[in-house]
């Protein structure tokens, strides 16, 4: 663990940076390219402290438990291959921001592009140095969402959506895949740390998971690394910022693909089915993207294109299984990476100062930017892999490799596709730096304005070309150390002799390489014939194959949502009750008798006479539900015996806080009554009622009955004792009611006062916005439907209301003073002051109350659920769990020994959420139906 | 003889077949009475499995050794709070969907009201805005 704080460090370095980038986001364009290159630099300089280690052989790690039942652990591990890719993504990621900063313009969000810049740097250092294979599908996944949001960076282009939108559903889905691989590798190999898989390839090619694991493995990879079919992704992304191209799109993101591949070849690799596969795609993605570039004109289209056939190279060596060809690959990834990302900023150096990316309308720029040109000519030619240059090596690699692979069983097929792939390279390469920089200028606007930009903007594509450049001159000095060391990681062979230079002898590599660059020129020469013949061939476009797909997927997943999640409230409560019924006939099969053998208590008269009255409101609900006023006074007749049953067993609190929802519920049924019809038609025949009765009377019977069964029986052993036993001891409070719902279950109770701030919240939505569209319209057609009292605030009632406001208030904090200790708390209190104030509605109308209400609802839920919420932190604070409540007694004078409890804060909290939902609701509701009342008045004053 | 026990579970039974029968309706105002009498009844069958115990309410003395079981009535008494909240809710959204569609059947069945009723369907259709067309 000597590294853990470097590790640890290195990877959060650049999530800080996010953060501080986000938090800063006024600040301007330096303080945000400057937090961000600093991160860079910090990380490459703790990089730099590992290098040392690393190549001589030590391997830096530390481990951290995270989730230890699930396996996933926050293990971070640099090994060579972490080294060169964190190295990549921190150096190129440095270079990017330099030249983000100049492409930029001073007004755009550069805030939210660094801090998108460095959370996308910060998910792909964590993928290539994460230890754990779950952690690594964790940093996986964010680097599709930091594409997302980088590659949609300019929000108001339709482009740039479609493309953000299309790069999520493949590399995301493509991470589906992946994380169905991963699990199955580490039930393979029985276990999740990816130090122990690595070790374990034997066990997991014979395991018969493998063929499972393989297909989902390749499937990420594939799709993030841009391979064919998956590769279409890839130029829509182009909509993205330059620099998020250089950056994502060629040097870091899209080799994550190949990184997972390198990374897992001792697990994978050498199988027939891996090799097989593997290649193919690699050699028909290298061969397409090398084909279509050479025929597009957008120019980082054509650098799209080319990506895919460099990673299309990059994947087939890979799948040769062979150590020289992974040495290759190793080495083709230092020069790709460094002649792609000068080609890219190279390219945003020409949109930005000639406007347009068209190379039909560039040409000849090499007199007008000079700078720009040699950088970006060099590049090209490593691309296109012309000696001296580091492209050169790695493609003579490559080419070398070719015949020992028997593709079909056919020993030459392999080398002549490969070669075509080559030969088309050369051409878009040349084709590139020839029509973009020689020749003569085809447009004179665009020729007109260009210039070289400043230094700031070409340090950064200057620098990578001089590093691929020295790629080819001094291979063993520069790279060789790396590149060994690397291999030797990917192939778990150890470091691999070798010898990397630009000269060979003549050999067979050096023959097809002579072919392909012959053939280049001739594609080059001939290439506005080939156009021709291209553009006439009509080839199908993937965009709107991707697009037909998802219209077809859209369409039949709404069938199917359809056919089983029938739209009808009616229907769907019809079964779920007749589940229901089902269930508990079900259950009753288990058999039993009805009757349990409790000793019953005799009612007494008053008793039934309540009971009557509850059966008849209950009976006169149902019949008389046309008549919706005289409804509602049935049910406040259920809601007052539910009340008094409650007084009656021993229920003092729940009493309390029925009668008092009971009010609020009825103004509230009343309210929304002024709005809706009030006395509506027959809706249902007669047949569907009788069918509904026999289902309601079923439920009812078969409910009836579970509760007759269980209150004719002892209750067994529960919880309960430990509460009463606990409460005055523990709690501090004699009414247990109120302690366990602000002490032993205060995390139930922070639950539900926030379902409630949100249902009250929901409620504002609802109607703030009704005044608009066509509930606006309904509402300004509002007509009274029933005679209005002449006397709009009934003098008596007024002065009774502010009489008894503050009687009521006194009543309220009488009741939750004493909440702890006798019935009462922050529930009852809330509902009463809540009806106190309703009152005051009621009377004095709403403009009147509003005005003078000496606080905001929204204010009220917000505190309350932050006081609650402080309250259990505040235990945690002092070293207790969340929610532990506190209470000691003191003595002052006069006032004598009384209790301080932090329960009484938490209920505080209580209060202030439950009296701010329920304002909330009854407010709004009150305030709409003023506005209606108003403009049906002001309609009947024109008429 | 009738006992508290069977009160109980009847009025139980009964609020629950209401309840259904009116849940199955198709206007929002009765599924939102029908909620209201199954709330009633669930809030009721919870409390009622403590068991029915009268005079013993759940205040800690020194001298009592027995209670009503206080877990039921901590539970129920959010119960009815949250009750509440969602009849609440429920009822602002059947209103919203009225005032959107014009009418309160729970499918959005478009089934105009009675003309003399609240928000007539010929007034429901009037689409041009007199007031807001006025500058």
């Amino acid at each position: 663990m000597a590294y853990a704080l470097t590790l640890l460090t290195l990877v959060t370095l650049p999530f800080a940076a996010a953060l501080a980038i986000a938090v800063l986001h006024q600040a301007s364009r330096a303080v945000h390219s400057g937090i961000a290159a600093g991160a860079s630099a910090a990380g490459l300089v703790l990089l730099a402290s590992l290098a040392g280690p690393v190549i001589g052989g030590a391997v830096p790690s530390a481990t951290w438990q995270w989730v230890p039942t699930l396996g996933l652990d926050l293990t971070l591990m640099v090994d060579p291959l972490g080294l060169m890719f964190a190295g990549l993504i921190l150096g190129i990621g440095l270079a990017v921001v330099i030249f983000g900063h100049f492409y930029l313009y001073a007004g755009e969000a550069t805030g939210r592009f660094f801090a998108s810049l460095m959370l996308f740097q910060g998910a792909m250092l964590g993928i290539v140095i994460a230890g754990n294979v779950l952690l690594l599908l964790v940093f996986w996944e964010m680097t599709s969402l930091a594409s997302f949001l980088l590659i949609g960076f300019w929000q108001h282009k339709a482009e740039a959506r479609q493309g953000a939108r299309m790069a999520l559903a493949v590399t995301g889905g493509g991470g589906l895949a992946l994380i169905g691989g991963m699990v199955l590798l580490g039930i393979a190999a029985g276990s999740f740390d990816l130090a122990t898989i690595l070790l374990r390839g034997d066990i997991v090619k014979d395991s018969p998971l493998y063929p499972a694991i393989l297909t989902l493995i390749l499937l990420g990879c594939f799709t993030k690394s841009a391979q064919f079919p998956f590769h279409f992704w890839l130029p829509h992304a182009m909509a993205a910022p330059t620099p998020v191209s250089a950056y994502l799109h060629s040097a870091t993101m899209v080799k994550a693909g190949v990184f997972l591949l390198a990374r897992l070849w001792p697990v994978l690799a050498g199988t027939e089915a891996y090799t097989l596969t593997v290649t193919t795609v690699g050699l028909v993605t290298m061969i397409f993207g090398a084909v279509v570039a050479l025929f597009r004109h957008d120019l980082k289209s054509i650098l799209a294109y080319s990506t895919i056939s460099q990673l299309g190279m990059l994947v087939m060596l890979l799948g040769f299984s062979l150590e020289a060809a992974a040495l290759a690959a190793v080495l083709h990834i230092l020069n790709h990476a460094a002649f792609k990302a000068a080609l890219f900023m190279s390219a945003g150096i020409v949109e930005h100062e000639t406007g347009t990316r068209d190379i039909r309308r560039l040409g000849g720029l090499a007199k007008a930017m000079p700078i720009t040109a040699a950088v970006a000519t060099l590049a090209a030619a490593s691309m296109a892999g012309l000696p001296p240059l580091g492209g050169f090596i790695s493609k003579e690699l490559m080419l070398y490799q070719t015949p020992k692979l028997a593709l079909l069983g056919l020993p030459w097929l392999l080398p002549v596709l490969a070669t075509v792939g080559a030969t088309f390279s050369v051409g878009y390469s040349l084709r590139l730096a020839g029509h973009l920089f020689f020749g003569q200028p085809r447009e004179a606007e665009p020729h007109a304005r260009a210039h070289d930009p400043g230094i700031g903007m070409w340090a950064a594509p200057a620098f990578l070309t001089l590093l691929a450049v020295l790629l080819g001159l001094i291979p063993m000095l520069l790279a060789a150390p790396l590149v060994g060391a690397v291999t030797g990681v990917v192939t778990g062979a150890g470091v691999p002799e070798f010898d990397l230079a630009l000269w060979h002898g003549v050999n067979l590599a050096l023959i097809l390489s002579l072919i392909a660059v012959a053939g280049g020129a001739l594609l080059f020469w001939q290439h506005r014939a080939l156009l021709g013949l291209w553009e006439r061939a009509g080839l199908p476009d993937a965009k709107r194959m991707f697009k037909a797909t998802f219209a077809f997927a859209d369409t039949w997943v709404r069938k199917a949502i359809v056919a089983t999640h029938t739209p009808s409230l009616q229907r769907m409560l019809l079964a779920s009750f007749g589940v229901i019924a089902f269930l508990i006939v079900d259950g009753a099969q288990a058999g039993g008798a009805l009757t349990g053998t409790r000793t019953l208590i005799p009612a007494s008269p008053p008793a039934i006479a309540a009971w009557v009255l509850l059966i008849a409101a209950t009976a006169a609900v149902v019949n008389d539900a046309r008549n919706r006023l005289r409804v509602l006074i049935y049910i406040s007749v259920i809601g007052l015996v539910i009340s008094l049953a409650f007084v009656q067993f021993s229920a003092p609190d729940l009493a309390l806080t029925q009668i008092s929802v009971e009010v609020v519920t009825i103004l509230l049924l009343l309210l929304a009554l002024h709005l809706l019809p009030k006395n509506p038609p027959y809706l249902s025949a007669p047949s569907r009622k009788w069918r509904d009765g026999a289902l309601a009377t079923l439920c009812g019977v078969l409910i009836g009955g579970v509760a007759w069964a269980m209150l004719t029986r002892d209750p067994g052993a529960s919880i309960s004792a430990f509460h009463l036993a606990n409460a005055k001891s523990g709690g501090g409070g004699t009414n247990v009611v109120n302690v366990t719902l602000v002490d032993f279950r205060a995390f139930d109770t922070l639950g539900e006062i926030i379902v409630l701030g949100i249902a009250g919240l929901g409620i504002f939505a609802l109607l703030d916005s009704a005044a608009t569209g066509a509930s606006g319209a309904r509402l300004r057609a509002w007509r009274a439907d029933m005679p209005l009292s002449p006397e709009r605030h009934p003098m008596m009632l007024v002065m009774a209301s502010r009489i008894i406001l503050p009687l009521t208030l006194t009543v309220a904090i009488f009741l939750f003073l004493r909440g702890h200790n006798q019935p009462g708390g922050g529930f009852i209190a809330a509902l009463v002051v809540a009806v106190a104030f309703l009152v005051q509605y009621l009377a004095a109308g709403f403009d009147w109350s509003d005005e003078r209400l000496p606080f905001g609802e929204h204010q009220l839920i917000g505190w309350g659920v932050l006081v609650a919420m402080a309250t259990g932190l505040g235990a945690m604070a002092l070293g207790s769990p969340f929610l532990t409540s506190w209470f000691d007694y003191f003595s002052l004078p006069l006032i004598g020994k009384f209790e301080l409890a932090s329960a009484m804060l938490f209920d505080t909290g209580v209060f202030l959420t439950v009296l701010g939902a329920v304002m909330l609701a009854l407010a709004q509701l009150s305030h709409i139906s003023q506005r209606a009342a108003r403009a049906a008045q002001s309609g009947e004053g024109r008429a | 003889m009738m006992s508290y026990e069977f009160l109980v579970a009847s009025a139980i039974g009964v609020l629950v077949a209401a309840g259904v029968f009116l849940a199955l309706r198709a206007r929002t105002f009765q599924v939102v009475l029908g909620l209201t009498l199954i709330s009633y009844a669930v809030n009721l069958f919870l409390f009622a499995s403590g068991r029915l115990v009268i005079g013993r309410p759940p205040i800690w003395d020194k001298a009592v050794s027995n209670y009503a079981d206080p877990l039921p009535q901590a539970l129920v008494l959010t119960a009815i709070v949250i009750t509440f909240g969602m009849t609440a809710f429920v009822v602002i959204l059947a209103l919203r969907g009225f005032l959107e569609s014009g009418s309160d059947h729970v499918d959005g069945d478009t089934v105009p009201c009675d003309p003399q009723d609240g928000m007539a369907a010929k007034n429901a259709t009037v689409a041009p805005d007199v007031e807001d067309a006025q500058p």
